[in-house]
């Protein structure tokens, strides 16, 4: 067994999950969603082991260094922080068809970085540049800070979904009567937006200091600084228009959701269309 | 403040939906640098927009536009809004910390949120006893005071978690302070000191030194006050070609000699993520340029005291060290892009016939020649090229940093929590009735008194 292939039963893994997720959405059934946590949680063992062995692969190679240096490690990475907070939260607040939402997430960043073309999925050796602990910390950081915001969005949807059927006066038995109640939703949005608004800070922070010890400049207003600058001003806003104007509800869903596309444009967006010192990211 | 609320300056700037907008303002328009590539010459933008759309771009510094006057304007704004936001309402913050708890009137417990009555027996005095001690016992310090119907107990945590949210805005201008102190452009503009802060690089060919360096962007000379000299450059390579290190080995000398640096020697081995720091000035490795010339270096090993030539040569040129009567030459390189990998050496004493052969490039090769044994050396001669950076405000933004965080989880997970509890008697019965509030993370405060007052009701029982 090598990592890709526990990489491949993942992906697959994932994809069953998030069927199952969507078919507890569809027909309220408390087994089908079981079995949705189950394999969930199946699939983020076997990333979890899948990382590790990579992590051992590339010592082996010579080049030992964690897996958290390219394109496709990072979406891995993201897919793992996003199921493991997804599996905390359904634990710890008892909501299962959130899966719905977000496990669809988790397997697209798995499917992308597995068959996108020009995702370069080798164990290369680190260029001079990257040969920092500060990289471990910035990644890990930033990506537990996505996969937060993720989740966000992914109940930010939700919010509003439910909203709109509550207002058509949709019955109970509809497609959306099994989502949690709409307080609920928003409470977690809310929480799940301080958690990676946390994570964020921290990614942002540890990223300049790395920049100052490889290049002597802690900011530079490259195209990814600037957008996860951007993102962080979308969250500062987010933050403060509830807890001093009182926003909550759709208004803090649309916020989710944008907040979340501001960070796949950070992370993607800027790889593809624009061009700057991040540029490994796209190898 | 009563005063100062009028002025509607003061009130303009302390206004939270002035902080919305300048958010909003700020993240849309950062959106723009990142689309119209920054720095460029002006021809580049003529080119690639057109005439009219050109002149507007430098009319409105967009192609500088983080250091525009637009954008630093608004930066100011920010921190002005910040500034009087927080001064406007700290005073408060204040009041509700000092407040004296004690003046509650305690039917209002019964009115609170959460809230839970328990019946006790003995003496009222002996009851109030046990829920100082059992309040106490649980880290809870009361403060007392006697009510008409009996004695009113407080006690209150975290009311310092208040100032979570100032220590995050303080630590934003902390930050931004720190971005200004650093500033080259606030060295030279306003100060009139370029040697404050400055950011620049020079390249130093190997075996050489210097002591000014050059300032990006205006391309000024600035001393460093001291001379650095690089010793010895080299690329190591991966297997597969890629770059693995870039290695300088650099020596910092003052009145020509080397000084001890921070690791005890006189020789730094400065990598990228390596800097070397003397003196408040940061050396970075950030590019190198390879020469055409060699590093030559010759040791007479019979000689005893090691008589060792250094000289820099070009190919197709001969030295001769008369000294030694010997005479040296390159005929022939091999290369690999503009890296040398070996060269061919034509070398001398002017006895018998000349030692003709291949040498790797920088590594050491014997000649046995009837004169004697000398050990050889040729290195292709390389730059490395430094970034330079001064930067004294670094400090401040490090500790902006650290602020930031330790604030954002003081303003989110902490609160401040307050506990009441009121002996009375009911009925002749010494009935105490417990009361509790926080002023965020209510769930998890509710689990706490709960926790407490099931806690006490046990203790009574046994
Ligand atoms: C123009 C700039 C800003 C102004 C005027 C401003 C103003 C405020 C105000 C009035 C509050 C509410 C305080 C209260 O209700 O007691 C607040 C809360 C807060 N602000 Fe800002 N803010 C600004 C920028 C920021 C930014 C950029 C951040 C980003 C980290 C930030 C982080 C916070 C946090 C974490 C809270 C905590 C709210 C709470 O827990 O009660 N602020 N801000």
């Amino acid at each position: 067994m090598n990592s890709s292939q526990l990489f491949g039963i993942t992906t697959l893994t994932y994809l069953l999950s998030s069927a199952f997720y969507i078919g507890l959405l569809i027909f309220k059934n408390k087994k089908i969603g079981l079995i949705g946590l189950g394999l969930a949680i199946f699939g983020a063992t076997a990333l979890t082991a899948a990382l590790g062995l990579r992590w051992y692969e590339s010592y082996q190679l010579g080049i030992g260094h964690a897996p958290l240096t390219n394109m496709y490690e990072s979406l891995v990475f993201f897919a793992w922080c996003t199921t493991l907070f997804y599996i905390f939260l359904e634990f710890k607040f008892k909501i299962r068809v959130v899966g719905a939402f977000v496990m669809p997430f988790a397997f697209t960043a798995m499917a992308y970085a597995s068959f996108a073309k020009g995702i370069n999925q080798q164990i290369n050796p680190l260029i001079p540049a990257l040969q920092s602990n500060w990289l471990i910390a910035h990644v890990m950081t930033c990506f537990i800070g996505y996969a937060a915001f993720a989740v966000a969005g992914g109940l930010g949807l939700m919010y509003l979904l439910k909203k709109s059927a509550v207002n058509r006066g949709l019955a109970e038995n509809s497609l959306t009567g099994g989502l949690p109640e709409l307080k609920i939703i928003d409470d977690l949005t809310h929480k799940t937006i301080i958690f990676g608004f946390m994570w964020l800070t921290a990614g942002i922070i540890t990223g300049a200091v790395w920049a100052n010890e490889a290049w002597g400049t802690y900011w530079s207003w490259d195209p990814k600084e600037t957008w996860s600058i951007i993102t962080w001003f979308v969250y500062a806003l987010t933050l403060h228009a509830r807890f001093t104007r009182g926003w909550s509800g759709s208004r803090i869903a649309w916020l989710a959701i944008i907040g979340f596309i501001s960070v796949f444009f950070t992370y993607f967006g800027v790889n593809f269309l624009l061009s700057g010192l991040h540029s490994y990211g796209s190898s | 403040m009563a005063t100062k609320s009028k002025n509607p300056v003061w009130v303009f700037f302390a206004s939270v939906k002035l902080a919305l907008f300048l958010l909003i303002t700020l993240a849309s328009t950062s959106i723009i640098g990142t689309v119209i590539q920054q720095n460029q010459p002006a021809g580049q933008y003529v080119q690639q927009y057109g005439e009219n759309m050109a002149g507007l771009i430098q009319m409105l510094s967009i192609d500088d536009m983080y250091n525009s006057w637009w954008f630093l304007a608004l930066l100011g704004i920010f921190s002005l809004n910040l500034i009087i936001c927080s001064l406007e309402r700290i005073p408060n913050v204040i009041r509700i910390i000092r407040k004296d708890n004690l003046t509650t009137n305690p039917e209002r417990l019964h009115k609170m949120r959460l809230h839970k009555s328990i019946q006790l027996s003995g003496s009222p005095a002996a009851a109030q006893q046990a829920v100082t001690d059992y309040l106490a016992g649980c880290g809870w310090k009361t403060k007392s005071r006697d009510k008409e119907n009996g004695p009113l107990l407080f006690s209150q945590k975290g009311g310092w978690t208040r100032f979570g949210v100032y220590i995050v805005h303080v630590s934003i201008l902390t930050i931004l302070l720190g971005a200004v102190i650093g500033s080259s452009n606030f060295a030279q503009k306003v100060l009139h000191k370029p040697d404050f802060a400055f950011k620049g690089s020079i390249m130093v060919p190997e075996s050489q030194e210097t002591d000014f360096i050059f300032a990006f962007q205006s391309g000024d000379k600035i001393d460093l006050g001291f001379t650095i000299r690089c010793n010895y450059f080299t690329i190591e390579y991966y297997d597969n070609g890629m770059p693995k290190t870039y290695l300088s080995k650099v020596s910092v000398l003052e009145d020509g000699r080397p000084v001890p640096l921070k690791n005890g020697e006189t020789v730094h081995n400065l990598e990228v993520n390596r800097p070397l720091t003397y003196k408040g000035i940061t050396f970075y490795q950030s590019s190198y340029q390879p020469y055409s010339d060699f590093l030559v270096n010759i040791t007479n090993t019979n000689s005893g005291e090691g008589h060792t030539h250094n000289s820099i040569i070009s190919e197709g040129k001969q030295i001769e060290f008369a000294d030694d009567n010997i005479s040296f030459g390159i005929i022939n390189q091999e290369t690999r892009g503009e890296a040398v990998q070996r060269v061919k050496i034509w070398f001398t004493d002017n006895q018998g016939d000349p030692s003709i052969f291949w040498l790797n490039n920088d590594q050491e090769a014997v000649i046995e020649r009837p004169s004697g044994e000398y050990t050889l050396r040729v290195k292709q001669l390389y730059a490395t090229g430094l970034q330079v950076t001064k930067d004294p405000g670094v400090w401040w933004v490090y500790t902006g940093c650290g602020m930031m965080l330790f604030g954002l989880f003081v303003a989110f997970f902490m609160s401040h929590r307050k506990i009441w509890a009121h002996v009375y008697e009911d009925d002749g019965q010494p009935t105490v009735i417990f009361a509790g509030s926080a002023n965020k993370n209510k769930v998890g405060f509710e689990k706490i008194f709960t926790a407490l007052v099931d806690g006490f009701k046990e203790s009574k029982k046994v």
